[in-house]
């Protein structure tokens, strides 16, 4: 089984993110950077495939030389072969996606997972984009889910205030919900064998944003709470704040 | 600087497993005094036995920066499992894969390799501490068989369930009216042998200590590990070895004190404010991320010492000294910045303030590392 991870390279959900002084994206300086969360989901999806089933995983990244970190990291999981899309230009969900969809077009992919979305951006349109560049059944949002012998899948979804489960059948794209599985830890051998695994360098064919950020800023510093006075006396004056001040009733 | 793209996801391995395996039960470890064989499974799988030994041996085949980089990562969050990856990466297999014969080698290496089986090293004894050369426990050559008498005391993973066996250093002769000291292999199910766990520690208290009994203790003449004669020489290398894991959790421990003191001290607000705004809290943590900064220096400079095969002995005294009483410090003043809660079993800091204690005592005490360092440069 061919089976592709496409895996997104995130500043660590620890760092304190600041904006960059084009005031419009990140400031890498001093991030560490982490493979995307959901995409630990992926890849793990993607490892239990190959040992229920023998076959090749290949981890892909879109981005510049510093990805091929996060690749090594799915690498180590236990990933065959890395494949970067290399580019120093940031690319609005649209553009990697198709970066994503015309290096993937004619490798035959069985399967192409990836996490439901990621933690930088937060587009959540990866797996809906992919699927549709490539003629593809999109399986999106997945918390459980079983790839029969016959290629036919089952999967649960979660959706606003239950579950749904679908039927479709490989190829697929499928994107990874928090649930899905228990990703592993690399192995320290792991890690001395992912050195070992090719990456290979591809060029993506030119593109020009479809959107475009303006401006990104911190979400507004929440200001101290406010106590009105205690016990019931205080009840008059919270309400009427609440109402006047808050406009919330 | 010496960190190479491996290094960091080793560090970042390491450090989930141990935020997400050990720290949700090392609270209740420490207190119950309880060995866990389940974490030392886990660590097994993840690969922290045998980290620098090659896969040959069914060992990792990381270089030795990697080792320190997982103690010091196991350490930020406890030090009774970093004490277990530490003494048998450098205690229980170093001696064995260093001195060991091919034969040797093959046999004992590849089962210490996996999580299920640990090894010990044994040279304390109860007259015979800083002073090792003072140890009594002999072993005798008899037709074909050592035949070991004495006892050893403070043996980290000596007496666990898995504790497939010691490397036992023993007084075997006399040349020159100096004792001749030999190191030798002992498995725990030779008859003879017996080891006792410890009980009652202030700290490390996840950690097997073990008293060893050889009372008439019978191995064969092979299990000699180097040549006779050679004990002290493999005792000392070892020694040089295990310091930087020492330090490794000196530095550990206290990146994981200030990290909490750091945290506390945003939280906690007195006189209405966070108290990190008071300049006396703030130069506090300004001197805790100093100091590892500091001890981070030292000790990775030791450790590329060594991995560049040059001389590190003195180096390797100082980063264990500096590492272990930065731990000291830092604990301290983490704890101080807690006020009154600090001293709460609540609250991880108290166990940090324990555990730090070992680490200017196990290994060499600061005495005898302060004793080596000055030989070394009064000599040079
Ligand atoms: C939890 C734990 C785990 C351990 N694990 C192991 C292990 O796996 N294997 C092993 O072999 N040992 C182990 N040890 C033993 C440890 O290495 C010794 O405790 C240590 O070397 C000190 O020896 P001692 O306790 O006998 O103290 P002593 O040597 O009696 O020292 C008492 C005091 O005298 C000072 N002193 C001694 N000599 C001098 C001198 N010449 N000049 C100045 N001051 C001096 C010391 O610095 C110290 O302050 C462990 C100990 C502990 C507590």
């Amino acid at each position: 089984m061919n089976i592709f991870v496409c895996v997104s390279h995130v500043p660590d959900t620890t760092t304190k993110v600041q904006v960059g002084e084009d005031g419009k994206s990140i400031d890498p300086s001093g991030v560490t950077w982490i493979l995307n969360p959901y995409d630990e989901y992926a890849v793990e999806a993607a490892l239990q495939l190959k040992e229920a089933r023998e076959g090749e995983v290949t981890v892909v990244c879109f981005g510049p030389d510093a990805v091929k970190e996060t690749i090594r990291k799915g690498l180590a999981m236990g990933a065959d072969k890395g494949l970067h899309i290399k580019s120093d230009q940031p690319r609005d969900s649209f553009g990697t996606a198709k970066a994503l969809a015309e290096t993937l077009k004619d490798r035959e992919a069985d399967v192409i997972f990836c996490g439901r979305q990621s933690i930088d951006y937060d587009g959540w349109q990866m797996a809906g984009l992919l699927g549709e560049m490539l003629d593809l059944p999109s399986v999106t949002v997945a918390s459980k889910l079983e790839i029969k012998e016959d290629g036919s899948i089952e999967a649960e979804r979660e959706i606003e205030g239950g579950m749904e489960t679908v039927v479709s059948k490989l190829p697929a794209v499928i994107s990874a919900q928090k649930g899905l599985n228990d990703p592993r830890y690399p192995k320290l051998q792991g890690i001395m064998q992912a050195k070992r695994k090719p990456i290979e360098d591809v060029e993506p064919s030119p593109y020009k944003n479809r959107v475009e950020v303006l401006e990104m800023s911190k979400p507004p510093v929440k200001s101290a709470g406010k106590i009105v006075g205690e016990g019931p006396d205080a009840v008059k004056e919270l309400v009427k704040l609440l109402h006047e001040e808050a406009k919330v009733i | 600087m010496y960190e190479q793209e491996e290094h960091r996801l080793i560090r970042s391995t390491v450090r989930e497993f141990a935020e997400q395996e050990i720290k949700p039960v090392a609270k209740e470890l420490d207190d119950r005094e309880e060995f866990s064989y389940d974490l030392t499974k886990k660590m097994g799988e993840i690969g922290l036995f045998g980290i620098v030994v090659t896969p040959e041996y069914g060992g990792q085949g990381m270089d030795y920066f990697s080792y320190i980089i997982a103690v010091e990562e196991l350490a930020r969050i406890d030090g009774s499992q970093a004490a277990t990856i530490a003494a048998h990466n450098s205690l229980g297999i170093g001696p064995l894969y260093y001195h060991g014969t091919e034969e040797q080698k093959q046999r004992y290496i590849p089962p210490l390799c996996t999580g299920d089986g640990l090894w010990a090293f044994g040279l304390t004894e109860p007259e015979a501490g800083s002073d090792s050369r003072g140890s009594k426990t002999s072993a005798r050559l008899e037709n074909g068989n050592w035949i070991i008498n004495g006892s050893k005391i403070f043996i980290t993973n000596g007496a666990t369930d898995i504790t497939l066996g010691t490397t036992v250093q023993a007084v075997t002769g006399e040349v020159d009216g100096k004792k001749e000291f030999s190191t030798i292999i002992v498995n725990r199910d030779t008859p003879g042998y017996t080891s006792r766990a410890m009980k009652e520690k202030m700290m490390w208290r996840a950690s097997n200590t073990a008293e060893l009994y050889f009372d008439d203790c019978t191995v064969p003449e092979d299990h000699l590990l180097g040549d006779r004669g050679d004990g002290s020489h493999i005792m000392l290398e070892t020694l040089d070895d295990g310091r930087l894991s020492i330090a490794a959790m000196g530095l550990g421990l206290a990146q994981g004190a200030y990290e909490m003191a750091l945290e506390y001290s945003k939280q906690r607000r007195q006189f209405g404010k966070p108290i990190s705004k008071f300049q006396v809290i703030a130069f506090k943590l300004a001197d805790m991320a100093m100091k590892v900064e500091l001890g981070r220096n030292l000790l990775y400079k030791a450790c590329w010492l060594k991995q560049n095969k040059q001389p590190f002995a003195k180096e390797s005294a100082m980063a264990k000294l500096y590492c272990s009483e930065i731990a000291k410090e830092v604990a301290d003043e983490a704890v101080q910045v807690h006020g009154g809660y600090g001293l709460m079993k609540e609250y991880d800091i108290e166990r940090f303030y324990r555990d730090q204690r070992l680490l200017q005592i196990g290994e060499g005490t600061s005495e005898i590392q302060r004793l080596v360092i000055s030989r070394y440069i009064l000599s040079e």
